[in-house]
């Protein structure tokens, strides 16, 4: 544990090098959500009281807000191309030689990056939050903000697993540019960060039987939980004990992603062992 | 005590044979044709625990790949290996903080930051003593003179700076084993110097077992008293390094310095001139043959210093390793396995 502590400490160290830049990046991925509001405003052509499948303008708006939340918990950047350069170019080495643990490693330095994130981007984003806090319908209740920031820590744990999962295989492709880029395209749709899920369902009116599985089957598949669960949790959206029952499913892909990592690690440096080096 | 002990330790890779031209590529999507590369034929070699051993070979000859089937990082397609008592490729734990392996620049060091912070980081992977650490990092970065480098970024420091960090790195768990792949690769003669004389030093001093593979001759007769050739993936020789010279330079050279004012003739008909700047001259001459021809050149030549040398060990191996060359790959996938 030691050890992790102080790769975490390394890698902050590490992260805060070129503050410049990573102030700049940080604050510029705060752009989109303006670009979001003034979208949706037009969208409901301003019209506050309007429901399109169950979302007022204002509700929209907080959903946006939510999911960039969501997102700045699960979305890692640069960790599955830097797994595969790092298996291309050999740097993997330096795990395999070293008394360390590889997964570990990178969950620690992922851990570091996303605290020196929070550390550099908790104003605006307060700001933004204070700016936008009357498209906040009510004030949510203590149960409510646990259950979020749960689904916070699963949306991180989750984004984690699938990133490291794709980077590992590179062990097989080396390289997985286009895998990630598939990766990004379904999660940008299945995870709700382009449009609630819950407006899913309404596209096979037509075909109740379909509707019905699309609507209890998505919270079933692991891209929910990256953007879409944290926010819908927050704006209510579901029950007390669904709340929690998907919570538990959350948890349960976790543990299902962390086995498949440790897995596709053990075959991949096996494979690696056998291929490469 | 024995250290590294290696038995007919093999390891062959499947490389794809890529065809040239448009429609060789296309047809590459659907047959793949594959060849076995025998990186390393079946070695087999002993290593004495507080020995330094060079491990000497040109380009593909298999050093590489039988430094890296010892660290663990790959497993062999045949034999046996025991280092310090463990299988490598099991990489258990145990075994991975007894050695360190320093390949050229591939580096261990964190680029953006001070050395001193991946030293610390180490300090922890490794699980070293607060006291231990202290001492020899003091001790370390005094002897390789990096002591007032530690602060400072990492990608801020010189070649020769940086792989005398790495190899503090190494050390700082003192490893009993040391695997060097190419050390002083790309570096100054004043850097190359100064990482020979420390390693010389430390491995004295700390009774290191040291398994080294360098292109650079000087580093090799710097540090080593035992050579490893290895090409083709096979070992050529296994032995004292003042050998080598002996057993496979079939050539000596002569060295002529002639009295008088007039340029001799005819000095090519005892062998083959190659440094010719009267009044000195160089001539290369086949070793069987040293005591005639320098008796030829005696009666025949006014001379006023003359000294017979081995050639350099550089070329010995080089002459070694342009008469050993044959293909060392084979077909094994039929066309058409695809992939």
């Amino acid at each position: 544990m030691r050890a992790n502590w102080f790769i975490l400490r390394t890698c902050i160290s590490e992260r805060l090098t070129y503050r410049g830049d990573f102030a700049f990046a940080t604050l510029v991925r705060f752009l989109p959500i303006v670009t979001q509001v003034f979208l949706w405003t037009a969208v409901y052509a301003g019209n506050t009281t309007r429901e399109m499948n169950g979302y007022t303008l204002h509700n929209m708006v907080a959903y946006s807000l939510l999911v960039m939340v969501g997102r700045a918990f699960s979305s890692m950047p640069g960790l599955a191309n830097g797994i595969a350069r790092d298996v291309r170019d050999g740097t993997i080495k330096k795990y395999l030689t070293q008394p360390v643990d590889m997964l570990a490693y990178l969950f620690w330095a992922r851990v570091a990056h996303k605290l020196v994130y929070y550390f550099v981007a908790t104003v605006p984003f307060a700001l933004v939050f204070y700016l936008c806090r009357s498209f906040f319908d009510e004030i949510p209740d203590l149960q409510t903000v646990a259950a979020f920031v749960l689904s916070l820590v699963i949306a991180f744990l989750m984004g984690f697993l699938m990133e490291t999962l794709i980077g590992l295989i590179s062990f097989w492709f080396l390289e997985v540019s286009s895998l990630i880029f598939i990766f990004m395209m379904i999660n940008y749709f299945l995870s709700g960060h382009m449009l609630p899920l819950d407006w899913l369902p309404s596209l096979f009116k037509t075909w109740p039987a379909a509707q019905e599985f699309v609507s209890r089957g998505m919270m079933f598949l692991p891209f929910p939980y990256l953007a879409y669960f944290p926010a819908s949790v927050m704006l209510g959206k579901h029950g007390g004990q669904d709340q929690w029952m998907y919570l538990g499913v959350g948890g349960m892909w976790v543990v299902l992603l962390f086995v498949a990592n440790r897995l596709i690690f053990a075959l991949g440096v096996r494979r690696y062992s056998a291929f490469g080096g | 005590m024995i250290a590294v002990d290696v038995r007919q330790l093999k390891k062959t890779y499947r490389v794809f044979r890529k065809r040239e031209g448009v429609l060789a590529s296309i047809q590459g999507l659907f047959h793949r044709e594959y060849h076995a590369v025998h990186a390393v034929a079946g070695v087999s070699f002993q290593i004495n625990q507080g020995e330094m051993v060079a491990f000497l070979g040109p380009n593909g000859a298999g050093k590489t790949t039988t430094l890296k089937l010892l660290s663990g990082l790959i497993y062999p397609t045949a034999g046996e290996a025991t280092v310090l008592g463990h299988i490598p490729w099991k990489r258990e734990i145990a075994y991975r903080r007894r050695f360190a392996l320093v390949m050229g620049q591939k580096n261990q060091l964190w680029w953006d930051l001070p050395a001193q912070e991946s030293f610390r980081l180490h300090k922890e992977i490794y699980r070293i003593d607060p006291g231990d650490f202290d001492r020899r990092l003091d001790e370390l970065t005094t002897l390789l003179e990096v002591k007032k480098l530690v602060s400072q970024p990492v990608r801020e420091l010189s070649l020769g700076e940086r792989m005398r960090m790495e190899l503090i790195a190494a050390l700082l768990h003192r490893p009993d084993l040391l695997l060097l792949d190419e050390p002083t690769i790309g570096l100054d003669v004043v850097s190359q110097r100064k990482v020979q004389d420390f390693l010389k030093s430390y491995q004295a001093e700390q009774k290191l077992t040291v398994l080294l593979t360098s292109h650079y001759m000087k580093d090799v007769q710097a540090l080593c008293q035992r050579a490893i050739i290895i090409n083709e993936g096979e070992i050529k020789h296994d032995g004292p390094l003042a050998q080598i010279v002996d057993k496979f330079s079939t050539y000596k050279v002569i060295e002529l310095l002639f009295a008088g004012e007039t340029r001799p003739v005819g000095l090519e008909r005892f062998g083959e001139v190659f440094d010719d700047n009267f009044p000195r001259a160089k001539i290369k001459v086949p070793r069987h043959q040293v005591p005639e021809i320098l008796s030829a050149l005696l009666s025949q030549f006014a001379l006023e210093d003359v000294g017979v040398h081995d050639r350099p060990l550089e070329e010995a191996i080089a002459e070694m390793f342009t008469t050993t060359k044959n293909p060392s790959a084979e077909p094994i996938a039929a066309v058409g396995a695809a992939r």
